[in-house]
């Protein structure tokens, strides 16, 4: 088995995943953008109705993102580990 | 004399060749084994220069000072994605800062009562400043008609200037960014504002003027 055989992904298929990673970031992103702005104007007009469940959707988000930059480190960590 | 070169090849006690690139030197201190410095046919350890020239063609320089393009380039969109997430996490800390802020204001409650002025002492179309419910709070009271007063925060809801009221055009004017309110009702009727103004509610006990509570309001 040749060593690029043996890591799971080659380095242009990375390069492809962390596109597809960073479009998906950067939709969430603008997501908890609008959410943070229309939960605070909604609450320094007196609605809190919407502060809470923008704040778990929020959360929810980082949670995502933060798992995918962790799928990506895990990929990385992989390949060196093979190559040692 | 074939066979004397031979020998000096074998023999370990025959001087080496000075020369570095010399047979039977690879491997020796200073010296790389020649297949070291031998193409790689792994496609990941091709360094491919940004003007997609074959590397023989490179100047000198690009040769002896290498750069993997193609991991230059993976490792900024890695880079560029951790910012992406710490960003993410930012709004996130603000979603939550907004809550707690929240949970303060319900925390700490409807304002007390405060008295502002007596009846007698504002005349039809004049206002007054005053502040609450807090010091830091500044608001505008103002008496539309003998029987008819009403009182707004004084802060622009763009972003905060002292709004001005004008009663001969029958709006509160913000100086800052040319923005408009309704004398009457503190919603926005020009430039930036969307949100109308806090309102406070009004009770007149006897001839005295008392705020009693803060409405804030989307529309």
């Amino acid at each position: 088995m040749t060593p690029s055989a043996k890591r799971p992904f080659s380095r242009d298929q990375r390069i492809t995943i962390v596109y597809g990673m960073l479009v998906f970031v950067l939709i969430l992103l603008v997501l908890q953008l609008w959410l943070l702005t229309a939960t605070m104007n909604a609450w320094l007009g007196g609605d809190d109705s919407i502060v809470w469940p923008a704040a778990i959707v929020s959360t929810a988000c980082l949670a995502l993102n933060f798992g995918l930059y962790r799928y990506l480190g895990r990929i990385e960590r992989t390949r060196k580990g093979e190559q040692a | 004399m074939g066979d004397r070169v031979a020998d000096v090849k074998n023999d370990p006690r025959a001087p080496i060749d000075p020369a570095i690139n010399s047979p039977g030197r690879e491997g020796l201190t200073g010296t790389a084994p020649a297949s070291l410095y031998a193409p790689s046919f792994d496609r990941e350890q091709i360094s491919i220069a940004p003007d997609f020239v074959p590397a023989d063609a490179q100047p000198a320089w690009r040769q002896d000072f290498p750069i993997d393009w193609p991991q230059d380039l993976y490792v900024e969109r890695r880079d560029f994605m951790k910012f992406m997430v710490l960003t993410s996490a930012a709004f996130a800390a603000g979603q939550l800062w907004i809550g707690a802020q929240n949970w303060f204001r319900k925390y700490t409650g409807s304002p007390p009562l405060q008295r502002i002025a007596s009846v007698d002492d504002l005349a039809v179309g004049a206002s007054i400043v005053f502040s609450y419910p807090s010091e830091h709070d500044p608001c505008l009271l103002v008496r539309l008609s003998t029987s008819e007063l009403v009182a707004f925060g004084q802060k622009c809801t763009h972003l905060s200037c002292a709004v001005i009221p004008r009663p001969e055009e029958n709006s509160f004017f913000c100086p800052c960014h040319e923005g408009r309110f309704d004398l009457r009702t503190g919603k926005p009727t020009a430039g930036p504002p969307r949100r109308p103004l806090t309102r406070i509610v009004l009770d007149l006990r006897g001839r005295d003027i008392y705020a009693v509570a803060v409405e804030e309001r989307t529309t």
